[in-house]
């Protein structure tokens, strides 16, 4: 029989987990603070990394960790209502149990920031996997150049993590540019699209990093502006989004070409994935 | 260069215009400003007037029943209001309103478009600048139609 240390790092054996608080951010978005169940522990984890979460005897998806990696003490993760699984899971209360796998994937290469202007292009949800990266960046924040994030979403009741945004532009110490797709003559900011924001972005293109996310036929216009501009193909990099299921790269229901988004993403060069992102798939 | 001529070249949409094709323009220009929630124009108003936007924001917006006034894009500084000067029947599909204080360069639209009559080079050196942004505007528009924050499925 294996060993209890075994079993505990078996990527397919969920561990438990305790819902600590819940948060509603949206209409239809939940943030969970989770903590571990007792004589379980958290997984650590890197910004830009996801979960399986799995209510048991309901199924099984895959979300996004939107929290601090720097706290070890509660897992933050968000999701949507969309689906059976992801209704069941937003409408957990608080002390319910449910069963965590991971964290899989690839990270935000935040390093790759340093010395560097950094640009944070995030769309709708797509803000809750790139907040752990923001949280890291601002942390490091005497090591990067410029630090810019732009934010599209659909209305200005949409904007995700709004109060801690606008405590964000008040320290002065980053550029946030918010953008909604429609508003009403109450609204002040942008309106438009997220991509219309890159060709005024006063950054040195050359030597800068962006780190994009959001529905994936934004981030193909976003990562197509910010080239236009002159940022290396190579220095932006996606977030891509499929029916993960294993999340180690077994079952093939993430397989974009040759790569499993879940194991060799969810975050990948723009270089690497530009011709698969206009490809139809069967 | 006199100021005005000066602002006009240093637009970023008449950068790199030749001087002879900025002064033909600059004689059509003005120095204009808006307060906070004054209207440039008005939906099915002529478009007499093109704007290039030097400073504030200006929202453009269509009045829907039951909605009200719903902003569909906003201007910032160095971009233009105004495209359907353009092409007959030269008259504003939209609302476009300053949410801040907007101070502008307002180029004549008739006096542009004879002067672009009169000389095609003038018109087509003006044409290959508004053109990318009505294609830009275009290509936003679908990317807006396509509603990509919503729900999915």
């Amino acid at each position: 029989m294996d060993s209890l240390a075994e079993i505990a790092v078996d990527p397919m054996l969920p561990r438990v987990a305790r819902v600590a608080r819940r948060v509603r951010e949206l209409a239809d978005t939940w943030t969970l603070e989770l903590v571990a169940a007792e004589g379980e522990r958290l997984p650590g984890y890197a910004p830009g990394q996801f979960t399986m979460m799995y209510l048991f005897g309901v199924g099984e998806i895959p979300v996004s960790i939107s929290g601090d990696a720097a706290d070890a003490r509660r897992l933050v993760q968000t999701v949507r209502a969309v689906g059976k699984v992801s209704e069941a899971v937003t409408r957990l209360s608080k002390g319910a149990t449910l069963g965590l796998r991971g964290p899989f994937g690839t990270a935000w290469p935040v390093e790759e920031g340093y010395g560097r202007d950094v640009v944070v292009i995030a769309g709708g949800l797509g803000l809750a996997p790139l907040r752990p990266a923001l949280y890291q960046l601002r942390r490091e924040r005497q090591k990067l150049g410029r630090l810019v994030l732009l934010y599209g979403t659909r209305r200005p009741d949409d904007i995700l993590f709004r109060r801690e945004l606008e405590g964000w532009r008040r320290q002065l110490d980053m550029e946030i540019e918010v953008t909604v797709d429609h508003a009403g003559a109450d609204w002040r900011g942008h309106v438009g699209v997220v991509t219309g924001l890159i060709p005024r972005l006063r950054i040195d293109v050359e030597n800068a990093v962006a780190l994009v996310c959001g529905p994936e036929i934004m981030m193909r216009f976003a990562a197509g502006a910010l080239h236009d501009i002159g940022v290396p193909e190579a220095a932006i990099h996606l977030s891509l989004e499929r029916n993960m299921k294993c999340a180690v790269g077994l079952c093939g229901h993430c397989q974009l070409a040759g790569s499993f988004v879940c194991k060799d993403g969810a975050v990948m060069r723009y270089d690497r994935v530009r011709r698969l992102l206009g490809l139809r798939e069967v | 260069m006199e100021g005005l001529e000066r602002i006009v070249a240093e637009h970023p949409l008449f950068v790199g215009l030749g001087p002879a094709f900025i002064t033909l323009a600059a004689g059509c220009a003005k120095n204009t400003r808006f307060d906070p929630d004054q209207y440039l124009f008005h939906a099915e108003d002529a478009a007499d007037w093109v704007y290039l936007v030097r400073h504030g924001r200006v929202a453009l917006e269509m009045v829907t029943p039951g909605r009200g006034a719903v902003t569909f894009d906003t201007i910032n500084e160095g971009d233009i209001v105004g495209l359907t000067w353009l092409l007959p029947p030269y008259r504003w599909g939209h609302d476009a309103r300053a949410t801040e204080l907007v101070r502008a360069i307002a180029l004549d639209a008739r006096c542009l478009r004879d002067k672009c009559e009169a000389d095609h080079d003038l018109g087509y050196a003006l044409m290959k600048r508004f053109l990318p942004v009505l294609v830009q505007r275009l290509q936003a528009t679908r990317l807006q139609m396509l509603d990509v924050y919503g729900q999915p499925g």
